[in-house]
This record gives structure tokens, C-alpha cells and sequence, in this order.
């Protein structure tokens, strides 16, 4: 007994995590009543720091003169221009692309019905068609240039990489480290390093495109390595099969789909990026819609973010039917179609380059600017009729929680927020938090835009906690239930599928530019992504063990909250960390429609030279808060592991 | 550890396959495991937790005779998948010799070591090992294309295959449209494309349904009559074993327990472990009447039936009842000894 009794007051005596949480805060709070507006390192929009004005004078020395970089420059920048050339723009003295608008349908259509169906050959066409109906046509072909441009660099690095990376543990181990590492960057700070280097253009879009677009097929071409099964690696050695006998014969014909599915990831991240990249002057619909955002005019946006889903549902759907495609050869008559179809496509690619009408989209018909005129009249009827209602919404969140938290943030000396921050992230996650915590904090500090870092924290926090609570409901209630699942899994597809300028419009349209638009904008594209792992992570748990929690008469709730969440609670980690990255990652983004901050700062730094220097602090701040963010919630989710993990060493 | 190996030797220089004090240790410093003495000496789990080492194959000595159908028996985590493995070095032994036809196949390159499992040894595995993406056919002439065959050839050969082993009018299937027990017969057809010497059966059937598994051994056992490959097959299942094997080894923690023939296991198990093993089986179906024989007695009748020495007791079990003197086994005309009811019932009513 008494050993019993004693267990229990250590456990009485150590107090919770959360009463822990809550003093800190209530502290905190106590103290800023007494400490505002000292040391709060406030900075204006224009003013820079010693650091951003050594920056922004060192701007050249880096990127031009240095051979290497100029040279890959030049050979990037080439052949996205052959590719423009060959697609979009005016090209070896003609008025015309090199293949017009009808040699590109046919072609596009041609290889979606070889490497997939002829579902997805309509699909093409069809796709391919409205975007020139919108009056995009060259802005859409610009934007496929570049995306293939990325892609074809992407799988060049991406493939051989992943092969390496299956066929070697040790390379697995470094691929794996690096990998983890770039996924926890916010991707659009990719972009201003890299101008640093490369300067603004074509080039960096591209090699910052290559950058987000790589991961994912390494990852998936290792992994499809590794899973062809052992014994038919086997096998092939037993018969005698030389390394690359296996490797070409065996071990990549076996991977074949999941590459194509790493395939797939990557050209739905470099169509997302080569949009983004527009902020440094990538040509095509990213640029069609950044110009419309900056002048707020939410019709032209529209018509063009409508053009950029489109592309993304056309290219989602080839690569997943070509992915989908059995292994058998192809029987003989679909052979002689396919014979019979190049030679329509080549036809078609002769008119194309003889007829003008078949070189230059028709303009006769623009549904593009009726699209953006009924947008315009909705958007204007929508804020006539509800924009009391969301405006009202927006003032009262605005007033009510996120003003006192960005006060709390932005009039707290630098040194208490610091304290506070590293306090927290020792009792959410020991030392593994803290010691992060503080070098981040310093490293804040040292960008000199800690003021604005603080109000960019501010609305990342209050968008991830909006985030987590809607994904954990959406997610458990998927999780839960097939039929939920199944409808609400092609929605959060679509989601993810589409590139983030596109959800700012309609916000724009209902909220106006202010920081609560970018808050709501970074929601909707955080949202998917923590939905599925949660409900991924409810699914995981073991069928039995719920039934043996019902058999013992456990309420739903009880059920949920004792059984399914803890068990799922990796899943859940996760899900709050990606959620977390996935907001942090739109900041760039919403500070196009008012978000202020670092989102501004950075884009600032694209569009002002004199603010190059300042920017590029800004991104770096970004990347900081990132990995503040990122460590605290693993090592958070490290301590709340009280059970091993699979795979565990015991 | 060599000193159950003392059964039916086969002469040196009849051994096809001639093994030799055989190690595989996984782990930390694996080498020094063999060669020192004390680490040599201790059981499973102290070289574990002495070593971080495990022995799944050790100090294993024994030779296959040129068409000889040789099983290793074990349970799983005996070694014997790993044991079969190291014959053709797909997982290289940590110590010990291998010689197959006079060859040191330890001392073999690279690049012999393709050539021998191209044309002289080959393999067929527990899940099949086939290559999905490939038809029945042109998984069978796998072996026959990477060693650089024309197709007219490997076609001409996979097609004679493909008939003996039965699969005649799958050519065109892919492996996943077939059946487990037709699966096999493609992973057996294309170990016999190319002619091997030698064929290694890595529990080939374990993954089927028990009477596919019946129809897969029948067919085993007509190819062997058939083609008269030896045969290295590695099972778990006593009843296969003794079906199939003319010897058997059987396995336990990486070593040798006991290595005869089935009659031999059954009837002279060498410690309480393989009597253990072979507790269930119907000795009658296994052992022989040269294994129940005894003596005449003084004054006992001897002008009783003969039989051969060599049949099975349940075989004779008939002709013994129903007789009113013993039985007489004879082997060329020489009088082992007789048989009796009694002898008879001992073992048929014995479990």
C-alpha cells in the first residue's frame, strides 16, 4: 500500500504541462501591462537596417561574375526559352510560336491518350481549349513552358537521385535528413535567396521550382526502390542477372507506377511554384493574376486562377491515368491507332504552322473577359448584399482576438516575448524545444525585422489553431465514416492541387485586403492537408481495438476521445505540424492582399531594389519562424510519445 | 557440432555439392565469431548478448550426391532459408568451404559466380520471386535472356518448359492472373529454362493451399523421375520432407541436429528434439521392416511367407496378420530375422 500511496503524490506533486502553459501566459500578460512599448525593435515599411542596406549593396557580388552560377543561368535560361519559343512566344522571325495553338492540343491530347486514356485526351483538349477560350492562351502556354522546363530539370536530378537513394541505405539515410529538412522551409522563401544568386528571371523561377519540385520524386522513386519485393530481386540474382540486368529489368519496371505518382507530385508542385515565381517576374498566368491582385481587380483574377486550376486538373488527370495504366503491352489495335493518331497529330502540327488560324488562338470568342465582368458584378453584388455581414465577421475577429495578440506580441520587449518563448517550448519539449527556441529568437532578433516577425506570428498563430480545430473535426468525421470520406477526399484533393494565389481571390472578394483575408486565405490552404493526416492517422487505429472499446459500452465521445485520439495522437502531431508549415508558407502570399509584415516585406524586396536587402531578411525571418514552429511541435510531440513507436528499438 | 554427421557418407569424390564446416553470422564484426573458439562454443542468445551477433548457419558440414533430392527441415529461424542462400553465395557465408564439382565456389569472382548461376544452379522461392510486369513466358525465359540468348532460341526452350511443368496455354497471362499453385509452376518452369545442374527450393510451397501443395510435390517428385536434376529443398513441413527427401538434414539455431535419411530420423532420432519433431508421424508409413526385424527365437517356426527388407511396415502389416507363423525377411537370400504380430502392432498401434 504504502508503495502505491507514494506513486501517487509523485504524481500530485509534479504539476500538468498545461497548468504550467497557462502561469506562463497569465505571467506574461501580467508583465506586459507593466513593460509595453519598451524594446519592442519597431522598424518602419521603408526604414532597413545596417544588415539590409549591406545586403542590398552586395546584391551583385554574389549571383553575376561568379562563373558557375552565370553559366548554369545562361543554360537554364536557354532552354526555358526554347521551350517558349517552341509553345508561347513569337519566335525565329515569325509572329507566331514555333507548334500554334492547334499542334499543341493535338500534341497534349495525343501523348494523354497514349500514357493514359482517351478520358484524359478528351480532358486535354478540352482543357487546353478553355484556357484559350479565356483569352490566355500565351499566358497559359508561358506557364506550361516554364512548368516543363522545371519538371523535365526536376526529374533529371529527381530520378537518378531517388535511384541512388533506394539502392543505398546510406544514401537513403542523408536523402531522408535532407529531405525532412527542405519540407519544413516555407517554399516561397526559396525564391529569394536564390534571385541572390541567379538573379530575377526565367532562371530562378525555374531552379526555385526545381528546388520545391525535386523532393517529392526522389522520395517516391526511393521508395518504390525499396519496395519491390526481396525476393524478386532474388531471383533475378539467382538466375545470374548483373547489377544492371536487375536494375533495368527488374527493380525499375517494378517501380514503375509509384515513380509516376513522384512524377505526378512533382508537376503539381512546380505548376504552383512557377505561378508563385511570378513574384520574381516569371512570365504566364502567374503574372496574370499577381498584376490583377495588386490593382484588386478580383475579375481578372479570377479568369486567370480559374485558367491555373484548369491546367492543374488537366495535368493531375494524365499523370494519375498514366500512373494507373497496367502493365500489359499495348494490344495490336490500339498499336495502329496510336500509329494512325501520330500521324493526325503531325498533320495537325503542319497546319499549325502554315494556317494563321490555326497558329493564333481565335479571338472571336473571349469568354475571359465575360468571366471576369460577371466575377466583377457577383463580387460587387456579394459585398453589396453580405458585405455587412463579412466585413462585420472580419472586424469583430480582427478586434476581438487577433489586435490584443498582436499587441501582446508586437509591445512585449523583444527580450520577454524571447523568454517567454523559450520558457514554453522547455516545457513543451525540454531542452530538444528550448535550445532551438533560443537560438531562433537571437537569430529573429539579429534579421532586424523582429517587430514584424512578431506580427506575422500573431496571425500564423490564430490561423493555426482555427486550422487544427477544423481539421481535427473534418478529419475524425472522415475518419469515422466511409461515406464522409469518400466525398470529402476529391474536395481536399482539389485543394491541394491547387497553387495558393488562387484561394486569395474569392477572399478578396468577400473580405477585402486586410490581415484577416490572409489569415483566411493560409486556413483554406492549411486545412486539407491536416484534415487527411488526421483522418489517415483515425483510420490507422487497429479495427479491434475500437470494437473492444464499443464491447465494453463506450460512448461515441468516449470512444473518440479515449481510444481514437490518443492512439492517432502521432497523426495528430503531425497534422498540427503541417498545418502549422502550411500557413506559415502562404504568409509570402497574403501579403499581397494586406497581411503586412514580413509577406510584405519580402514582396517589397522583389519589387523595390532598394528594399532587396530588407526582403531578403524577411525571408530569411520566415524560414526562422518556420524552424522555431517546426522543432517546439516535434519536440512537443516527442515528449507526449509515452508508448514506443513501431519500429522502435525496444 | 560434426558429430551427428556421421551417417551414410557419400565418398568425396561422388559429392556434386561438398560442404565444409559452413558459418553465416549477421552482425557487428561477424568475422571473428567462427575463428575464435570460445565465441564458436556458445548457444543463441549468450553470442547475442556477448556479441550483438547472430549465427544463423553454423559449422555446417555434408554433401549432396549427383541426383540426390537433399532436404533441410527446421522450424522458422532455423537458418535453412539463409543455409540455401549461401550455396550459390547469394548471401555470402561468413566462413567455411563450398565445392561444387571439384570448384571452390568461395574463391569464385563476380563474374564466375554469374556464370555458374546462369547455367548451373537455380532457384525457386517461397513467394514465387516472379516479375509481374512480364508474361508467364517471358518470366520463364528470363534466365535465358540475360545470358544473352536469341529470342527465337529462349522462346523455343521456354515453350518446352512451359509443357513440362505443365503451364501449356498461360504462355500469354501475366503472373498476377494466375493461381498461387500456377504461379509456382512458372517460378519451377523458369529454374529449369535454363538447365540447371542443380535446383535450390527455398519452402517453395509453404505459401499454398494444402492440396495444391500435395500436387506441386507429385509434380516434383515426376520431374526428378523425369529430368533427374539433384535437388537441394529446404521445408518446414515433415510430411514433404519425408515424401521428397532421400536424406534429410534438420536444422535448429543455425546447426546440424540430426542428417539421414526419413526412415533414420523416425526411427533412431538422435536426441529428444528430433524425437520431438517426428512424434506425429505415422511410423508405418515411414520406417521399413529393417527397422522391427528380430531374431528367431529358439524353436520358432522359420518356413513362414518372405518378404524384402525394404518395405514399409504399413505394406506388410496384411501379410503378417493374416499369417499363422512369423514372417521372414530376407535380403538375397540371406535371413535377417523375422517378424511377428507383435512387432507388427507396436508400431502401427503405437502413437
Amino acid at each position: 500500500m504504502a508503495a502505491i500511496t507514494s506513486d501517487v503524490e509523485v504524481e500530485v506533486r509534479r504539476p500538468r504541462r498545461g497548468v504550467v502553459v497557462g502561469i506562463l501566459l497569465v505571467a506574461w500578460v501580467a508583465v506586459y501591462f507593466v513593460l509595453r512599448g519598451i524594446d519592442t525593435l519597431t522598424l518602419g515599411s521603408q526604414e532597413t537596417t545596417t544588415l539590409h542596406r549591406w545586403l542590398t549593396d552586395h546584391r551583385d557580388d554574389l549571383g553575376q561574375g561568379n562563373v558557375v552560377f552565370d553559366a548554369i543561368r545562361m543554360t537554364v535560361d536557354q532552354f526555358v526559352v526554347l521551350l517558349q519559343n517552341l509553345l508561347a512566344q513569337p519566335a525565329y522571325g515569325r509572329p507566331v510560336p514555333v507548334i500554334g495553338w492547334l499542334g499543341v492540343v493535338a500534341v497534349a491530347a495525343y501523348l494523354a491518350w497514349a500514357f493514359g486514356n482517351w478520358k484524359v485526351a478528351l480532358l486535354t483538349a478540352a482543357g487546353l481549349g478553355f484556357v484559350g477560350l479565356q483569352g490566355l492562351w500565351r499566358e497559359s502556354m508561358d506557364t506550361l513552358a516554364l512548368t516543363i522546363a522545371a519538371v523535365l530539370l526536376s526529374l533529371l536530378v529527381a530520378i537518378p537521385l531517388g535511384i541512388w537513394a533506394g539502392l543505398s541505405n546510406r544514401a537513403f539515410r542523408v536523402a531522408t535528413l535532407v529531405l525532412d529538412l527542405m519540407q519544413t522551409l516555407p517554399t516561397f522563401v526559396y525564391l529569394a535567396p536564390l534571385t541572390l544568386f541567379f538573379a530575377i528571371g526565367p532562371a530562378a523561377a525555374t531552379i526555385a521550382t526545381l528546388v520545391y519540385a525535386a523532393p517529392p520524386a526522389v522520395r517516391l522513386t526511393a521508395h518504390a526502390i525499396r519496395s519491390v519485393p526481396a525476393e524478386s530481386v532474388e531471383a533475378a540474382r539467382s538466375l545470374g542477372s548483373t547489377r544492371s540486368q536487375t536494375l533495368t529489368k527488374v527493380l525499375l519496371p517494378m517501380s514503375r507506377s509509384t515513380v509516376v505518382v513522384g512524377i505526378n507530385q512533382t508537376i503539381m508542385a512546380a505548376l504552383s511554384m512557377v505561378t508563385v515565381a511570378a513574384l520574381i517576374n516569371a512570365p504566364g498566368l502567374g503574372d496574370t493574376v499577381l498584376k490583377a491582385l495588386e490593382t484588386l481587380d478580383v475579375g481578372v483574377a479570377f479568369n486567370g486562377g480559374l485558367a491555373i486550376v484548369v491546367l492543374a486538373i488537366v495535368l493531375d488527370r494524365v499523370t494519375t491515368a498514366a500512373g494507373d495504366r497496367p502493365w500489359r503491352t499495348a494490344s495490336r489495335r490500339r498499336r495502329i491507332l496510336l500509329a494512325a493518331g501520330a500521324a493526325g497529330v503531325l498533320v495537325a502540327v503542319w497546319f499549325s504552322r502554315t494556317y494563321v488560324w490555326a497558329a493564333e488562338f481565335p479571338t472571336s470568342v473571349n469568354i475571359g473577359s465575360r468571366i471576369a465582368v460577371t466575377t466583377s458584378n457577383l463580387t460587387n453584388w456579394v459585398q453589396d448584399v453580405f458585405g455587412g455581414f463579412t466585413y462585420g465577421v472580419r472586424d469583430a475577429v480582427t478586434k476581438g482576438v487577433l489586435n490584443p495578440l498582436e499587441a501582446l506580441l508586437t509591445g512585449s520587449p523583444w527580450w520577454l516575448v524571447a523568454t517567454v518563448v523559450v520558457a514554453l517550448a522547455a516545457v513543451l519539449g525540454r531542452w530538444r524545444g528550448a535550445l532551438p527556441a533560443a537560438v531562433c529568437s537571437l537569430l529573429l532578433v539579429a534579421t532586424g525585422v523582429w517587430h514584424d516577425s512578431m506580427v506575422t506570428l500573431a496571425s500564423t498563430l490564430l490561423a493555426t489553431v482555427v486550422v487544427v480545430a477544423v481539421g481535427l473535426v473534418l478529419g475524425v468525421w472522415a475518419g469515422r465514416n466511409r461515406r464522409v470520406d469518400t466525398w470529402i477526399r476529391p474536395v481536399l484533393d482539389a485543394g491541394q492541387t491547387m497553387p495558393p494565389f488562387v484561394y486569395l481571390v474569392p477572399f478578396l472578394a468577400l473580405f477585402g485586403t486586410s490581415r484577416f483575408t490572409a489569415i483566411a486565405a493560409a486556413i483554406v490552404f492549411a486545412v486539407p492537408v491536416t484534415t487527411k493526416i488526421v483522418a489517415d492517422g483515425i483510420k490507422a487505429v487497429p479495427v479491434a481495438t475500437v470494437e473492444a472499446a464499443n464491447s465494453v459500452g463506450s460512448s461515441n465521445w468516449q470512444v473518440i476521445s479515449k481510444v481514437q485520439l490518443p492512439v492517432a495522437r502521432r497523426a495528430i502531431t503531425l497534422a498540427v505540424n503541417q498545418g502549422l508549415i502550411y500557413v506559415l508558407s502562404m504568409v509570402v502570399v497574403g501579403g499581397l492582399v494586406g497581411a503586412q509584415a514580413l509577406g510584405y516585406d519580402v514582396y517589397a524586396g522583389f519589387t523595390q531594389s532598394e528594399l532587396y536587402g530588407k526582403g531578403l531578411a524577411a525571408g530569411l525571418a520566415i524560414v526562422l519562424l518556420g524552424v522555431l514552429l517546426d522543432r517546439v511541435t516535434q519536440a512537443a510531440a516527442r515528449r507526449t510519445q509515452r508508448f514506443p513507436r513501431r519500429g522502435d528499438k525496444l | 557440432m560434426t558429430a551427428q554427421l556421421e551417417y551414410p557418407e557419400v565418398q568425396d569424390s561422388d559429392a556434386l555439392l561438398s560442404i565444409q564446416g559452413l558459418w553465416k553470422v549477421f552482425g557487428p564484426k561477424a568475422q571473428r565469431v567462427p575463428h575464435r573458439p570460445d565465441l564458436a562454443a556458445l548457444d543463441r542468445a549468450a553470442l547475442y548478448t556477448r556479441t550483438g551477433c547472430t549465427a544463423a548457419v553454423r559449422d555446417l558440414s555434408f554433401d549432396v550426391a549427383p541426383g540426390e533430392v537433399f532436404v533441410v527441415m527446421g522450424l522458422s529461424g532455423s537458418g535453412k532459408s539463409t543455409l540455401v542462400r549461401c550455396l550459390t553465395r547469394l548471401i555470402e557465408p561468413t566462413a567455411g568451404s563450398l565445392i561444387f564439382e571439384g570448384e571452390d565456389l568461395r574463391a569464385a569472382d563476380e563474374k564466375r559466380l554469374r556464370t555458374l548461376r546462369r547455367s548451373k544452379f537455380s532457384m525457386v522461392f517461397q513467394h514465387f520471386g516472379l516479375l509481374p510486369h512480364r508474361k508467364v513466358i517471358d518470366n520463364v525465359s528470363y534466365g535465358l535472356e540475360i545470358r544473352g540468348e536469341s529470342k527465337p532460341d529462349r522462346r523455343r526452350r521456354a515453350q518446352e518448359v512451359i509443357d513440362l511443368v505443365g503451364l501449356a496455354g498461360n504462355e500469354h497471362f501475366y503472373p498476377e492472373q494466375l493461381s498461387g499453385g500456377m504461379q509456382q509452376r512458372v517460378g519451377l518452369a523458369r529454374a529449369l529454362a535454363n538447365d540447371p545442374d542443380v535446383l535450390l527450393f527455398d519452402e517453395p510451397f509453404s505459401a499454398l493451399d494444402p492440396l495444391i501443395r500435395r500436387e506441386m510435390q507429385n509434380e516434383v517428385v515426376r520431374l526428378h523421375r523425369e529430368v533427374g536434376k539433384t535437388m537441394v529443398f529446404v521445408t518446414h513441413d515433415l510430411s514433404e520432407a519425408l515424401r521428397l527427401g532421400d536424406r534429410i538434414l534438420l536444422m535448429r539455431d543455425g546447426g546440424a541436429v540430426q542428417l539421414g535419411t526419413g526412415d533414420e530420423l523416425v526411427g533412431a532420432p538422435a536426441d529428444e528434439y528430433v524425437r520431438d519433431f517426428v512424434r506425429d508421424v505415422p511410423r508405418a508409413d515411414v520406417l521399413t521392416l529393417r527397422w522391427i526385424v528380430r531374431d528367431a527365437r529358439p524353436g520358432e517356426p522359420l518356413d513362414g511367407p518372405e518378404v524384402g527388407p525394404d518395405v514399409l511396415v504399413r505394406e506388410a502389416t496384411r501379410l503378417v496378420l493374416e499369417a499363422d507363423r512369423p514372417v521372414k525377411v530376407v535380403s538375397n537370400g540371406t535371413l535377417l530375422g523375422v517378424i511377428d504380430d507383435e512387432e507388427i502392432l507396436a508400431v502401427v498401434a503405437d502413437h
